[in-house]
């Protein structure tokens, strides 16, 4: 069920005040080793600040060898755990599985989902699977390219794929290690690149069209798209500096799409999140082709919260304040039995 | 709101005010180094990176009364506005500092505090340079430097160096070059000692040549001496400022023989250069920090600091030959100066690596370094690395090092693999 209209008036979701909040506490999770720490850093401490600015008591904490001691001893033991770390052991399901083992309740997938999530491959074929379009690829480690003969294999894939091509890899996020391939030959130092981030790469038809983002909240048991966010860049590629410096890149919320467009890109974004397993919060970036249609791309369990980052960023535009969005979204988790998860 | 696509789009820019920065704050951007950098601070990676001095052996339990009895008989001025020129105890305390690599016809009046070497850069620069204007720097470059020169829209020209610092013929050819187009040749910036990041140290007999060839063309020397008292065997070489009081604007700082945490540096220049970097430095912070100039005269005050200057040559020494059995033990394919005295090691690596873009391979192994493209303005760097051997323990540095020798092999069996074309499939 879509509830989409509701999610774009802000008086749908009651605002929280320091007044009636609850005196539980909240630890965000953020920093990590990941090639993404600084973003998580950042998403942490935005996320931090908007739910001090609603009367939660929350601190952040870095993912290192202290924060199991401190989640599970009882004098610091929080009622509540938002993980906001990118990358491995973040959204790979990893740190969910220690949230789960010591009992304590957290905003966002359950590990298994955000493994299968985090695996872009996997979440490809799953989305697919449920009747969303994605551009077609495929997923290579490097040590095929060693038993094989990296020009034969590179040859396979321009013949079998055609050009342009897109190189990433198979899970990571922040379009770190991620090219576009126009020509044959950049392929070789696209891989090269990519396998510097992880050793498998997932190698997809580049789809021409507008690059669109859609984020769904889970509030009060009720599904809800934010408005889908288009991407723009001067130059089209919408890289790690065009995401976190201060730059030319511009969202258009809604997106510059027909109603129709609109409503299947939303609807697109709720059957990956569904099809996925996902609870609570995710966001799914899609392809809008040349025909209008949706060609998923990956589904994020944490996406950025940065102060240039999507999710926020449709929000705003919806209309809602992110101390009380993001407040109503702790209350509905706090309002749950989560104790098996 | 609804879906109505006759109602507009609201656009954001992830910065409603791009379009409105001046010229120089264009290069200004986050990357994806700067990213990977976030994650080298942690305890589980081996920093190679990051020039950070070692402060565990200074002696903070005396210097804390030190400091605590200097604040109740002097906390009010401590904590008031003070002189833009700075604080006329610190300025008569750097003298014997500056003396010890032959400086000694300066006087405290000479002399301007600063908020940092970097500080100093900037003020020189902001009263030296139009947009345009050319600034020679030794190639590679300390980064900060090359990031303050940009700043102000500085063309910066390399001028080559070789194991006994900049080359005099070079360095001619090249101001003549940059003449002949008709450009103006604004200063010569040099980091003579312990060269960050090449590590090499201009050698004695070239010193008068530099100084000579720069006075013919009356271009400005800038002298950047972080680590002049850092030589390992406790040799100090005679600054270009104590050959020349009138070319030299001298510039050392606190940061690596004391604590970079003061943001305390020192300069020293001709009348006329002195008395804009006063009223620059005062336009541009009022004044130096009395706390943090009175804590550093503290110190050297009550404190044995030439001891204590001697213990960390001692110590760096130890690192860096650390690093340099570590070089040798696990990257015999890549080649390396040994510096006698500072905080790095400039290595070269094997051809076909790209230092820039193994990194995040390094991160993965917990190991970081500064890619040479750092220190070059034109993209030049990527065949080498900044290793530091100031800040981690000897037994850290050589397994950071052998971390790195996994993380260049790998890279280098992925980068064959791509880049020949007729290799054989490995057999397994």
């Amino acid at each position: 069920m879509t509830h989409s209209d509701q999610a774009d008036k802000k008086n749908e979701i009651a605002p929280e005040t320091a007044a009636d909040s609850p005196s539980a506490s909240i630890v965000v999770i953020c920093g990590g080793l990941s090639h993404e720490r600084d973003v998580s850093l950042s998403s942490g401490h935005r996320v931090q600040g908007f739910l001090k600015e609603a009367g939660w008591k929350v601190e952040t904490h870095d993912m290192d060898a202290s924060l199991l001691d401190f989640l599970t001893n009882p004098s610091t033991r929080p009622d509540l755990v938002w993980p906001l770390l990118h990358g491995a052991n973040g959204e790979d399901g990893s740190i969910r599985d220690i949230l789960e083992m010591s009992n304590l309740p957290y905003i966002g997938s359950r590990a298994k989902a955000s493994r299968t999530a985090w695996n872009k491959p996997v979440a490809k074929n799953i989305v697919r699977k449920a009747g969303i379009q994605t551009p077609h690829s495929v997923t290579l480690p490097e040590s095929i390219f060693r038993e094989l003969g990296a020009h034969q294999v590179v040859t396979l894939l321009v013949n079998s794929l055609g050009l342009p091509l897109f190189v990433k890899p198979s899970s990571g996020g922040s379009a770190l290690g991620c090219s576009m391939v126009e020509d044959m030959d950049q392929l070789p130092q696209a891989l090269i690149n990519c396998f510097a981030y992880g050793h498998v790469a997932l190698i997809e038809q580049a789809v021409t069209g507008i690059e669109v983002s859609v984020s769904v909240l889970e509030i009060d048991g009720q599904l809800q798209t934010l408005p889908p966010l288009e991407i723009w860049t001067p130059d089209g590629i919408y890289n790690y500096e065009a995401r976190v410096s201060s730059g030319p890149t511009k969202f258009y919320i809604p997106a510059r799409l027909s109603t129709d467009q609109l409503k299947a890109v939303r609807q697109a974004a709720l059957t990956a999140h569904t099809a996925l397993g996902l609870r609570d919060i995710s966001r799914t970036d899609f392809i809008i082709d040349s025909n209008g249609v949706p060609q998923f791309l990956e589904s994020n369990v944490a996406p950025g919260m940065t102060a240039t980052s999507q999710l926020p960023q449709s929000a705003i535009a919806a209309g809602y304040s992110l101390s009380e969005l993001y407040s109503s979204l702790v209350q509905s988790v706090l309002s749950q039995d989560r104790t098996n998860h | 709101m609804t879906d109505d696509p006759n109602i507009a789009s609201k656009i954001i820019t992830n910065d409603p005010w791009f379009g409105s920065y001046a010229q120089r704050a264009e290069t200004m951007r986050a990357s994806e180094i700067r990213a990977l950098f976030a994650v080298a601070n942690r305890p589980e990676v081996v920093s190679l990176a990051g020039g950070m001095p070692y402060l565990g052996r200074m002696p903070f339990d005396q210097l804390s009364e030190e400091i605590g009895r200097m604040l109740r008989d002097q906390g009010e001025k401590a904590w008031q506005y003070g002189s833009a020129q700075g604080d006329p105890h610190l300025r008569e305390d750097v003298l014997p500092i500056m003396a010890m690599e032959g400086i000694t016809n300066a006087q405290p009046d000479d002399v301007v505090i600063v908020n940092g070497s970097q500080s100093g850069l900037d003020l020189i620069t902001r009263i030296m340079c139009n947009p345009g204007d050319v600034v020679l720097a030794e190639a590679p470059n300390y980064v900060g430097a090359l990031g303050v020169f940009q700043s102000f829209q500085v063309d910066v020209v390399n001028v080559p160096m070789d194991a006994d610092g900049l080359v005099p013929e070079l360095l001619e050819e090249t101001i003549k070059a940059q003449l002949a187009e008709g450009k103006h040749i604004k200063m010569l910036y040099t980091v003579p000692n312990f060269h960050n990041p090449a590590g090499v140290t201009m050698s004695r007999e070239r010193r008068p040549k530099v100084l000579e060839i720069a006075k013919k063309y009356h271009i400005l020397i800038l002298e950047d001496n972080p680590y002049g008292l850092l030589g390992f065997d406790g040799q100090t070489y005679p600054a270009l400022r104590s050959m020349d009081s009138e070319n030299v604007v001298y510039l050392s700082s606190f940061s690596k023989i004391i604590a970079p945490g003061m943001r305390v540096a020192w300069m020293v220049a001709p009348p006329g250069i002195r008395q804009k970097l006063v009223l620059a430095n005062e336009s541009s912070i009022l004044c130096p920090s009395n706390m943090s100039q009175m804590t550093i005269t503290c110190y050297l005050d009550n404190f044995d600091w030439k001891a204590q200057i001697s213990d960390y040559r001692n110590m760096y020494r130890e690192r860096r030959d650390a690093m340099d059995g570590a070089l040798r033990e696990y990257l015999p394919s890549c080649s390396w100066n040994k510096p006698e005295g500072g905080f790095y090691i400039w290595l070269r690596i094997p051809d076909g690596l790209d230092a820039k873009a193994m990194l995040p391979r390094a991160i993965t192994a917990k190991v970081a370094y500064v890619s040479g493209t750092a220190f070059y303005n034109d993209g030049n760097g990527k065949d080498h690395m900044r290793l530091s051997f100031c800040y981690p323990t000897p037994e850290r540095i050589v397994e950071g090092v052998r971390r790195l020798a996994g993380v260049i092999d790998r890279e280098l069996e992925t980068i064959n693999l791509f880049n020949d074309a007729d290799a054989e499939p490995t057999s397994l």
